[in-house]
């Protein structure tokens, strides 16, 4: 069965469907990503080169991937315990900050950055513990590491909990049977079955992170070469009618998520086939 | 409802599930598909059912003499019984069985209370009629296995197919549900074909029993001729259990340790092996040589639980081999572990293989 | 799958021994720095905006929402999202019943092209639609010759929002639709049911709730998104500018307690989605683990 063919099966529509689904995908997606990829083939590779080589965009993917490596990393760790936490231990409350950790999805970015901005600013409710002790946050580089660990949060968490949860106690009680204390069941056995699904979310969170517009904005305080992230160097080309540069950036970052939508992709599969 | 099956052919991409397939089902009949799994059983009932469209150009399907190889699934007038029911979970028990009569196009579609007469009617034929208002996944598999059964009759089909109807069932329900089956053709006389691996239900519920294997259809009969006159090695096989006896030929005859049977004539004199079929139950145990063909065997375990008593021997020549006596007659013998016996056939099949061994 | 996963968790939780849980100490610590760690990167947030918005006071609070440029940008989200959502939702449900309930090549590409729109930046998102409809774009001469207005204007953003939120109901129904298999389909069409009859009667039921749970995110995202409209909008008071541009045309012009007003309704917004999509969840993990245990129990030889 697996193998019939589509025009052999008794359901209908699969013309239909099928040609609305690839001309809504041409249409909507297709279509403007090959124009943008197009589009520098105007430019001469020297020209694209320079442009996407300039000190100014060269300090702007440093922060984008350095903020977003620690943001990911940030919740790879903390998104790894929440889902231990709601998995495996019951407390009062557990259902609503389960569904709580969706906020980044839901909470439009714009939103995140303005709130983020006044809570960590000098006179923000975690600002001003902050600041007297030496610590700024809002306009700096680590408010773009805040910034993004907010947006990347729910990824760790949301890829580890299934698959945590479809663990089978069995293989606990097993390694506990053969001798293995906890902590050794734990880094042993639990992690590793766990680690395709760290990954993933890892590079879900990283690749969110990367491309982060909204969130990020308000709270980086966006000075060229120091807390200018990827994207706004992208807008502030636009805005400057320097399309040429805005594409062939776009076009980096475009390349980049293609890589990282590969990378996750082999995650996913490689998880597929260690739990199939 | 007659069914005619010409050399139909079916692939799924590299794998062929069915080969150049033909079979006839008369009016009235009650039909086993039996084959292992990946035999084409089920693939065949689809193809009657025109849920699978066969090979381009491979052959036709028949009904009444009417080709209806093109016809849609929606017109071929058949019922279908999923293999898992395929009921509608969204839907009461009374909607699952009234759908067929709802989707009908405004012209031919029976008046409300017609329909609630019907699905009535029907959901009593088959002892539901108190669980109209429940859902699917309220019921027994027995139940559902019903609803499914009442469900495909409701659009009074010419043809009634059933894909492994009993398959999902734990024992007991699958050994009632399968007497109450045979009474319901009784009754209704509609044409019914169903797929079963299960060789003693095939052989207990249908008319006639059609072995198939890779493909390919075996042999076509009533249960007796198909357990009592297997046409070939498979179908013995399949049917039961079966000891196996490779022997040489020679002057006409078969060999094997110092029996000789008689080759039947039809089968080629120019054989140089042959294989000896014997039931575990046509074998018998004796104490002393007999005057016929016999072999000598070490009682290797005795399992007496059940109806029959079930005795493992190691034969002169070192094979395993299963007999299975009475009771009383193990009674008799006071059978003991690492007992020399002597071995009978009292019922044999001689199957020339197509190579040497 | 979710759903059997729920009742796993309520049975694991009742057997499971020492042997496979730590010691009370080490479990309460684990959730204390769980709970500190969200409760500082979400509840102190969430808390704040309300805060903020109200700091002046419930007068200064509802004051914003009178004013006719928040009324013009709560009025674009809402056609934005009136547009995006039910094409998206007409998009994922053809492009769900030809992946889930048909066998052809190259659907595993398929469905990661169809994903593709969540992998890139929403900054990105918005260029390529200037790169194509803008006055230096491809298709940019043409339309200012026929006087046709597509980026700094309406049509751009709803193509905008429409890209970023393209995948959202498809993804939800392909495996949904894939779980269910195709057998009770094909039972409705040897009873009789024509293409038609076979999706409303059989399909459209069956994943009613994946489908809901598709459009809320869809919606969500629809009303809330920021980067990818705000290159394409031109940022024109009153005309061109959505609720989450409005926030941040105030925010900028330091008139916080407004923009934070605004911004309270978007976090509303949030937390009902929250809401919604819990409700929806456990509904569509019941659905699903129905099918699941109905078909799980044919099995069971």
């Amino acid at each position: 069965m697996a193998l019939s063919l589509k025009q052999r099966s008794v359901l209908p529509g699969f013309g239909l469907t099928m040609g609305f689904t690839l001309l809504y995908l041409s249409l909507i997606v297709l279509i403007p990503l090959s124009a943008t990829f197009l589009k520098t083939a105007a430019m001469s590779w020297s020209q694209f080169w320079n442009t996407v080589t300039e000190p100014r965009a060269l300090a702007s993917y440093r922060l984008s991937f350095g903020a977003s490596l620690i943001g990911a990393a940030i919740n790879m760790v903390f998104g790894m315990l929440a889902a231990w936490v709601l998995v495996r231990y019951s407390f009062p409350g557990k259902r609503v900050v389960d569904a709580m950790v969706d906020l980044p999805f839901a909470l439009p970015t714009a939103v995140a950055g303005i709130t983020l901005t006044a809570v960590f600013a000098r006179n923000g409710w975690i600002g001003s513990y902050l600041e007297p002790r030496g610590i700024k946050v809002a306009f700096t580089p680590l408010g773009v590491v805040v910034a993004l660990t907010f947006i990347g949060l729910p990824f760790v968490v949301r890829t580890v909990q299934p698959v945590l949860q479809d663990l089978d106690a069995e293989i606990e009680e097993a390694a506990a049977s053969l001798g293995a204390s906890r902590w050794q069941t734990v880094t042993r056995v639990i992690l590793p079955a766990l680690l395709p699904a760290l990954l993933t979310g890892f590079a879900l969170a990283f690749a969110r992170a990367v491309g982060e517009y909204g969130s990020v904005i308000f709270i980086s305080g966006n000075m060229p070469m120091r807390t200018e992230i990827t994207p706004l160097l992208i807008v502030t080309k636009l805005e400057q009618y320097d399309y040429a540069a805005a594409t062939a950036i776009g076009v980096v970052m475009l390349v980049m998520s293609f890589a990282l939508l590969f990378i996750i992709n082999l995650l996913q599969w490689w998880s597929r086939r260690r739990y199939a | 409802m007659s069914i005619e099956v010409r050399h139909i052919t079916k692939t799924f991409g590299d794998f062929t599930a069915l080969k150049e397939v033909s079979l006839e089902i008369p009016t009235g009949e009650l039909i086993a598909l039996l084959g292992p799994s990946g035999s084409g059983k089920t693939t065949l009932l689809r193809v009657i059912a025109g849920l699978e469209v066969a090979d381009p150009g491979s052959g036709a399907i028949l009904f009444d003499g009417e080709d209806a190889t093109s016809r849609s699934s929606r017109d071929r007038q058949v019922g279908f019984v999923f293999q898992h029911y395929a009921l509608f979970r969204h839907m009461t028990i009374f909607e699952n069985v009234a759908f067929g009569l709802r989707v009908r196009p405004r012209k031919v579609r029976p008046s409300e209370s017609e329909i609630r007469e019907r699905v009535s009617a029907l959901l009593k034929l088959v002892q539901l009629d108190w669980l109209a208002a429940r859902y699917p996944s309220q019921l027994s598999g027995g139940q559902r296995q019903r609803v499914a059964l009442a469900r495909a009759l409701a659009v009074e089909p010419k043809v009634l197919l059933l894909d492994e109807p009993f398959g999902s069932l734990d024992a007991k329900v699958r050994k009632e549900l399968r007497r109450w089956l045979r009474r319901l053709h009784d009754e209704l006389h509609v044409t019914s074909v169903f797929v079963t691996h299960d060789q003693e239900e095939a052989l207990e519920v249908a008319d006639r029993v059609v072995v198939m294997n890779e493909g390919r259809v075996e042999q076509v009969g009533t249960p007796d001729q198909v357990y009592h006159h297997p046409a070939n090695p498979f179908v013995y096989n399949f049917l039961g259990n079966v000891n196996l006896f490779n022997g040489r030929v020679e002057g006409g005859k078969v060999h094997i340790g110092d029996m000789a049977m008689e080759l039947p004539e039809q089968m080629r004199p120019d054989a140089e092996t042959a294989v000896v079929y014997v039931r575990p139950h046509l074998l018998e145990i004796d104490h002393q040589p007999t005057n016929t063909n016999h072999f000598r065997a070490r009682v290797e375990h005795i399992n007496p639980a059940g109806p029959l008593v079930k005795v493992e021997l190691i034969s002169e020549w070192g094979d395993p081999v299963q007999v299975e006596i009475s009771q009383e007659r193990y009674r008799d013998l006071r059978l003991k572990k690492d007992a020399e016996v002597f071995v009978t056939p009292k019922e044999k099949k001689i199957f020339v293989e197509k190579y040497s061994i | 799958m979710a759903g059997t996963v729920a009742l796993s968790v309520a049975a694991t939780s009742i057997t499971r021994t020492r042997a496979t849980t730590e010691p009370a100490l080490v479990r309460w610590t684990l959730i204390g720095v769980v709970l500190v760690f969200l409760g500082l990167f979400l509840a102190v947030p969430l808390a704040a905006v309300f805060s903020e918005a109200l700091g002046k006071g419930v007068a200064a609070y509802f004051a914003a929402f009178r004013e006719p440029d928040a009324l013009a940008a709560i009025r674009l989200t809402l056609l934005t999202a009136a547009i995006a959502v039910p094409v998206n939702l007409l998009f994922g449900v053809a492009a769900a019943w030809a992946i889930a309930k048909f066998e052809f090549v190259g659907k595993n590409l398929l469905i990661t092209l169809i994903d593709l729109p969540f992998s890139v930046s929403p900054v990105v998102s918005g260029l390529i639609y200037v790169l194509l409809f803008g006055l230096q774009g491809w298709l940019g001469p043409w339309l200012a010759e026929h006087d046709i207005k597509i980026i700094f204007a309406v049509p751009g953003i709803v193509l905008a929002t429409i890209f970023v939120t393209f995948p959202f109901v498809a993804r939800e129904l392909i495996p949904l639709m894939q779980a269910q298999g195709t057998e009770e389909e094909e039972a409705a069409r040897v009873l009789g049911a024509g293409g038609w009859q076979t999706f409303w009667r059989i399909t459209l039921p069956n994943i009613k709730w994946g489908l809901l749970y598709g459009v809320i995110l869809c919606n969500a995202r629809a009303m809330g998104e920021f980067g990818a409209v705000s290159v394409v909008s031109g940022h024109v008071r009153g005309l061109t500018n959505t609720v989450p541009l409005h926030v941040e045309i105030l925010y900028n012009e330091y008139n916080s307690t407004a923009a934070f007003a605004v911004a309270s309704l978007l976090a509303m917004l949030a937390l009902v989605t929250l809401a919604a999509k819990s409700i929806v969840e456990w509904k569509s993990q019941r659905q699903m683990a129905a099918g699941k245990r109905t078909a799980a129990e044919g099995k069971v030889r």
